[in-house]
């Protein structure tokens, strides 16, 4: 049996927001009876990208996570739902405009937020994988359509293709820990919940400064190598992909013709910068 | 299936399907393009082939077109003050305060032809004065350069005159150095993509956010190139105060320079070229006048200061250290530059901007500008495309006839043949100074002309001897406030005595619609007939088409009938000459309709396919060349290997080259000039702008040190992200959702601005608290957004809201709109010029509602 994925590529996304606009306009203003009631005017979208900003300075990054409804094989919204709630076989999750009416419990249902409360038709509303159109013979839905950087891929396939690719090119979904079985898969989600350390080396160079390129830059934790890399032409360095929680780690900073430095840092925030290091040529440390 | 029929049409964001049902509009959608249509081009370069995909993609404010046609801000029938009665009291004083009653068509073009009539009788020739803004929705028939200066060229009228604001550092500085005036001091876009993708070894997006730009009109048809470019790894470097969006899609090195400092940072990268010998010395001895004076003064051998990296640090605040690394790499590497694109750039449109400019020229002539790999422009433009295949843009002149203030001389005239038209008003009104044209009954201005490198030097007066002051303002759209300096003297002006009569022919009520005194109501694009290529401009712009994946010739259906009693500005003003027996002369007979057939006719697209099949579609793309010995050669190669020109643009004149027709360049020597002869000339003592481009701080920069001390925040309102200027913001379209544009707060969509976290805490200001921002010239109230993405002491908001609404405090008015050109400075960026210059200082609080609250 096939059924609707949708992957999104977090690293493709650049926030420019047409997949928010284009669910607006297929549903603002536009009945589809059966699947989904006009939305109002001043609707939150039901597609929301989200932004999540790690560091603070010159090493930060922004990245964009555009989230709607999971349509999870378990989905929370369904239970005690009478009903309303709708699993179709092909996979995508649907709220009856009709029997959903007035239940406005539904809304809190969701773990994932991803149910907006239509004030005007009473109605909870989620982004319904544009399913009107996908039964019409669409081979996408209008996210996918308006998206101009390919972040989005809508796929039809088996439960045990889409685990494959899950595994290949290591997918993710949002909040797996509430084990509600999304079917919106995410790629590069690291951007996202993952930490980094990053800075700076520069050596001193007669009375001036220079950025320090080829330094080696090892991270460990607990003794134990986690990563290593070396800065780049402006002698920056970036460690991505710690885990998203507090540790301390020991930063190694190794260049041939510089005494070596070490120092602890901290990861509280997503994205950690130290302080610009300057290392002192080998040649003036010995003449020291 | 669904029952909709599917129309096409175009925006200033790209084309569109529009699927209608029942007379309503159901969807829109980006166009995929299908088998029928031509091929894609394919790029060869480091061993891998590109080709795009086959869409055309389009930008977000596109997406809200179908908001903006069913926004309850339209204007549904024809209006007039309540308080104006135009054969009474007309109560000039309430302009902006009145409400407006529905009036007849009839009332209102009989009112209208009525006071035309009137001024040429009372005043005489260039009383009525005509002011548009300068985008318009999409097509070449509509289009303000085609119906509407058809219309005032058959009345006459005061020429409100547009500075350059695209390119004001570009006009005023770099353009000196190289020439290219017909493009206003920017580069041509020929063959400049592919030889990024072939050849550069280092991009640098310098003042530069295409992701947000989209350079114009190219909706997101640059991203997909960008991304390969950060595919193959090459390396980059973002130089803008603020994180922008294409640094945060592409990554690399981001330099953060305080605004307005570039310069500094520019002299102090060419300085390390010079001391460390990284620089074209054969390219600069061969094709380039004027470097051992330059080189002089970056040594300090003139003023007895070397611009090192040491000696920008403190200005701009971007590390000594940071600079050199950018300065060898830049000198080891086939670069290519990025500034704006290629010749816009916020950092063009600062007090700064033409040293600014100037610098990224002198920059490229020290690394051979035009070798492989070493261009301007990067994957934003030049795309392989066929350029001979003809269809006019829209600033080719449309259906105006007019041949000297549109680019029609060109072609368009001769392939339609159309009756000609002219001003016979010389009088002009430079735009940014209108207020004080009206209120003070004179001001001073500079050309903008594209035809000569000179022109801009001859200062014209407004009144003009012989004509009128201006009695009448005939407004065209309504976007003053939001995007014109210091643009809270626009109130003054419109309250103005000797302004007698104001109509405002708008869409939308918004902005200056509610200073008028009748307000004609025009329908959107979506309720008439058009044509146009996509990124077609034509005119200053020539081959803008080469930001596109593909070229798209679009046929803008009227895909429903006009809501309410709007009526196309084609029609009203129709109408208007009617009244006045000139009904004939501008229609010629035609239709909006028979006016698009004319101009399918006078393209090359009738030998490609059929009116009908073209009216059927909807578009047409234009094949790209078979082959790559096809493809436009790379600009600016011609002059690296000094040859003759070979880029297939109309400029220079035939009378511009120094001495042989196509060898070299515009200037007076044929050169690129480190110090220009035409500044020489015109200008040698010029302070603010010097003919040797020397670094001179800002005017309202960190070092006007009593201004900062009260406003210590440096305001960049650069261009908004998500609608296209004042175009599609506001007006409950489907933009108020979208949360980095508008931020609803009580109900009340808020403009956003951009604060450093630091920078809130100590104002006590949390995320998304409504804000004052303020300084001398005025008070906004926007929402913060807190994001690191602007250093402390930097400010990011953008220009061109579309709403203005003043409210009275006990402190003066704030506008809760958002209007931030309500607080940048309306002095010229340099003496001599009439170049805008928009960052400004300003303070932020947090907004204390009560404490404001009317005594
Ligand atoms: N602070 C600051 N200010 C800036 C800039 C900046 O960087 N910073 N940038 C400058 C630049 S580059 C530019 S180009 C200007 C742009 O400034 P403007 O040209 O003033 O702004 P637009 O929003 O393009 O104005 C278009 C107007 O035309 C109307 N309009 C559109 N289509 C139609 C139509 O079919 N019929 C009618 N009747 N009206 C129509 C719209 O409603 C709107 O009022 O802003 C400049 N101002
Ligand atoms: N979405 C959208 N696209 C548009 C437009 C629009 O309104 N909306 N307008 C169109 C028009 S008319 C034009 S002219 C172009 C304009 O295109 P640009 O002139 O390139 O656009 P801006 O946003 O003004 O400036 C680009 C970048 O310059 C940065 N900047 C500002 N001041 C400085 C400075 O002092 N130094 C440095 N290094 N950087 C600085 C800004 O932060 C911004 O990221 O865009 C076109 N495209
Ligand atoms: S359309 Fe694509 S690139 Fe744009 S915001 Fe959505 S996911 Fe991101
Ligand atoms: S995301 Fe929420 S609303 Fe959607 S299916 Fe899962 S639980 Fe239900
Ligand atoms: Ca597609
Ligand atoms: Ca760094
Ligand atoms: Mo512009």
């Amino acid at each position: 049996m096939e059924k609707w994925n949708l992957v999104v590529d977090v690293a493709q996304c650049n926030n420019c927001a047409n997949c928010t606009l284009a669910s607006l306009d297929e549903h603002v203003g536009n009945d589809f009876p059966g699947y989904a009631a006009a939305q109002s005017k001043d609707a939150k979208p039901l597609i929301d990208i989200r932004r999540n900003v790690r560091g603070t300075d010159e090493h930060m990054d922004i990245s964009y996570m555009p989230t709607m409804c999971n349509h999870c094989d378990r989905p929370r919204c369904a239970e005690g739902a009478d009903g309303a709630v709708v699993k179709r076989a092909d996979g995508i999750v649907l709220i009856d405009p009709y029997k959903a009416k007035g239940r406005r419990d539904l809304v809190g249902k969701c773990p994932h937020g991803a149910i907006q409360w239509n004030e005007e038709q009473q109605l909870p509303q989620i982004w319904i994988f544009d399913a009107h159109l996908l039964d019409a013979g669409w081979q996408e839905p209008r996210c996918q359509q308006a998206c101009p950087t390919g972040a989005f891929r809508a796929l039809k396939v088996s439960d045990e293709h889409m685990q494959a690719l899950v595994r290949e090119e290591k997918l993710e979904v949002s909040r797996a820990d509430l084990g509600t079985a999304p079917r919106v898969y995410y790629k590069n989600l690291q951007r996202m919940n993952r930490r980094f350390i990053a800075g700076s080396v520069v050596t001193m160079n007669g009375g001036t400064q220079d950025c320090l390129p080829g330094c080696t830059v090892t991270l460990l934790l607990n003794g134990a190598q986690v990563a290593r890399t070396l800065t780049d032409w402006f002698g920056d360095f970036k460690i991505d992909g710690l885990p998203d929680q507090s540790l301390s780690y020991t930063l190694v900073l190794e260049h041939a013709e510089h005494a070596s430095v070490q120092m602890t840092v901290q990861t509280d925030t997503g994205g950690t910068s130290i302080d610009i290091v300057a290392l002192i040529p080998a040649a003036i440390q010995a003449a020291a | 299936a669904d029952g909709t029929t599917r129309f096409t049409t175009n925006t200033n964001g790209g084309p569109l399907f529009v699927f209608v049902k029942d007379g309503r509009i159901v969807r829109t959608t980006p166009i995929d393009l299908d088998a029928d249509d031509a091929p894609s081009w394919t790029l060869r370069a480091r061993g891998r082939s590109f080709t795009p995909r086959r869409q055309a993609t389009v930008s977000a404010h596109a997406l809200s077109l179908k908001s903006l046609v069913y926004s309850e801000r339209r204007l549904l029938y024809p209006m007039k003050r309540v308080d104006f009665d135009v054969n009474g009291e007309r109560n000039i004083a309430n302009r902006g305060i009145s409400d407006y009653v529905r009036i007849s068509w009839d009332e209102a073009l009989d009112i209208v032809s009525a006071e035309i009539k009137r001024m040429k009788r009372q005043y005489g020739p260039g009383a009525m004065a005509i002011y548009q803004s300068s985008h318009h929705s999409w097509g070449n028939v509509g289009y303000y350069l085609s119906a509407m200066l058809r219309f005032g060229n058959l009345l006459g009228f005061t020429r409100v005159h547009p500075n350059p604001d695209s390119w004001e550092g570009w006009y005023w500085g770099a353009m000196h150095h190289f020439g290219n005036s017909l493009r206003v001091g920017s580069p041509g876009p020929y063959g400049i993509a592919e030889d990024c993708l072939k050849h550069a070894e280092l991009l640098v997006y310098w003042s530069s956010d295409p992701e947000k730009t989209s350079g114009a009109y190219a909706g997101s048809e640059g991203t997909e190139r960008r991304l390969w470019t950060r595919d193959l790894g090459i390396p980059t470097v973002h130089i803008d105060p603020v994180f922008n969006a294409t640094a945060q899609l592409l990554g690399g090195k981001w330099i953060a320079p305080r605004p307005a400092t570039d310069p500094a940072l520019a002299q102090a990268i060419m300085y390390v070229w010079v001391q460390e010998d990284l620089y074209d010395k054969e390219y600069v001895r061969t094709r380039t006048t004027g470097f051992d004076e330059w080189r002089d003064y970056l040594l300090g051998t003139e003023d007895g200061i070397a611009k090192t990296p040491e000696w920008q640090e403190p200005e701009t605040g971007v590390p000594a250290a940071t600079v050199r690394a950018l300065a060898r790499l830049w000198g080891t590497r086939k670069t290519h530059l990025m500034p704006g694109g290629a010749g816009l750039g916020g950092a063009g449109r600062n007090a700064t901007g033409g040293q600014w400019a100037r610098c990224m020229i002198m920059m490229m002539a020290m690394q051979g500008w035009g070798k492989p790999g070493s261009n301007l422009g990067g994957m934003q433009i030049g795309t392989p495309l066929d350029f001979s295949f003809y269809f006019p843009g829209y600033a080719d002149g449309g259906i105006s006839g007019e041949l000297n203030w549109t680019a029609s001389a060109l072609y368009n005239y001769t392939r339609m043949p159309h009756v000609l038209t002219a001003n016979p008003v010389k009088q002009m009104i430079p735009r940014q100074r209108f207020p004080e044209a009206i209120v003070n009954g004179h001001c001073e201005g500079h050309l903008w002309d594209g035809m000569t490198l000179e022109a801009q030097f001859a200062p014209y007066s407004y009144p003009m001897a012989g004509y009128s002051k201006v009695h009448m303002l005939y407004r065209y759209g309504g976007s003053s406030f939001g995007t014109i300096a210091r643009s809270g003297r626009f109130v003054e002006a419109y309250r103005h005595p000797s302004l007698e009569f104001v109509v405002n022919q708008s869409i939308w009520f918004e902005g200056e619609a509610k200073f008028a005194d009748v307000i004609l109501p025009a329908c959107t694009s979506l309720e008439r007939w058009d044509i146009g290529e996509w990124a077609g401009a034509g005119g200053y712009a020539h081959d803008s088409q080469a930001q596109l994946n593909h070229r798209m010739l679009v046929m803008q259906h009227k895909c429903i009938e006009p809501l309410g009693e709007s009526k196309s500005d084609y029609q009203i003003f129709l109408d208007i000459l009617s009244r006045m027996g000139l009904g004939a002369v501008f229609s010629e007979g035609c239709s909006d309709f028979d006016w698009c057939k004319r101009v399918f006719d006078s393209s090359d697209l009738p030998k490609k396919i059929s009116w009908k099949k073209f009216l059927e579609k909807g578009y047409y793309v234009v094949p790209p060349p078979e082959s790559e010995a096809l493809h436009a050669p790379t600009y600016f190669r011609w002059y690296a290997e000094g040859r003759k020109k070979d880029a297939p643009e109309p400029s220079p004149l035939p009378s511009q080259y120094a001495e042989e027709f196509g060898m070299g360049l515009q200037t007076q020597s044929g050169k690129i000039e480190f110090v220009p002869e035409s500044l020489k000339r015109n200008c040698p003592d010029s302070e603010e702008r010097p003919p040797l481009n020397r670094y001179i701080p800002s005017w309202e920069g960190l070092q006007t040190k009593e201004l900062v001390a009260r406003f210590p925040l440096q305001m960049v309102s650069s261009h908004s992200r998500y609608s296209f200027h004042t175009h599609h913001d506001g007006k409950d379209g489907f933009l108020n959702a979208v949360a980095e544009h508008r931020v609803r707060v009580n109900g009340y969509p808020y403009w956003v601005i951009n604060l450093n976290p630091e920078d809130a805490r100590r104002r006590g200001i949390s995320q998304h608290d409504l804000v004052r921002i303020y300084n001398d010239r005025g008070a906004v109230i926007c929402v913060a957004d807190l994001l690191p993405a602007v250093r402390p002491g930097v400010i990011k908001g953008y220009e061109s809201s579309a709403e203005v609404e003043f409210i009275q405090t006990s402190k003066g008015m704030v506008d809760r709109g958002g209007c931030l050109n309500l607080l940048t400075s309306d002095r010229r960026m340099m003496k001599g010029t009439e170049a805008m210059a928009t960052s400004c200082l300003v303070e932020v609080e947090r907004w204390d509602e009560a404490g404001f609250a009317a005594a």
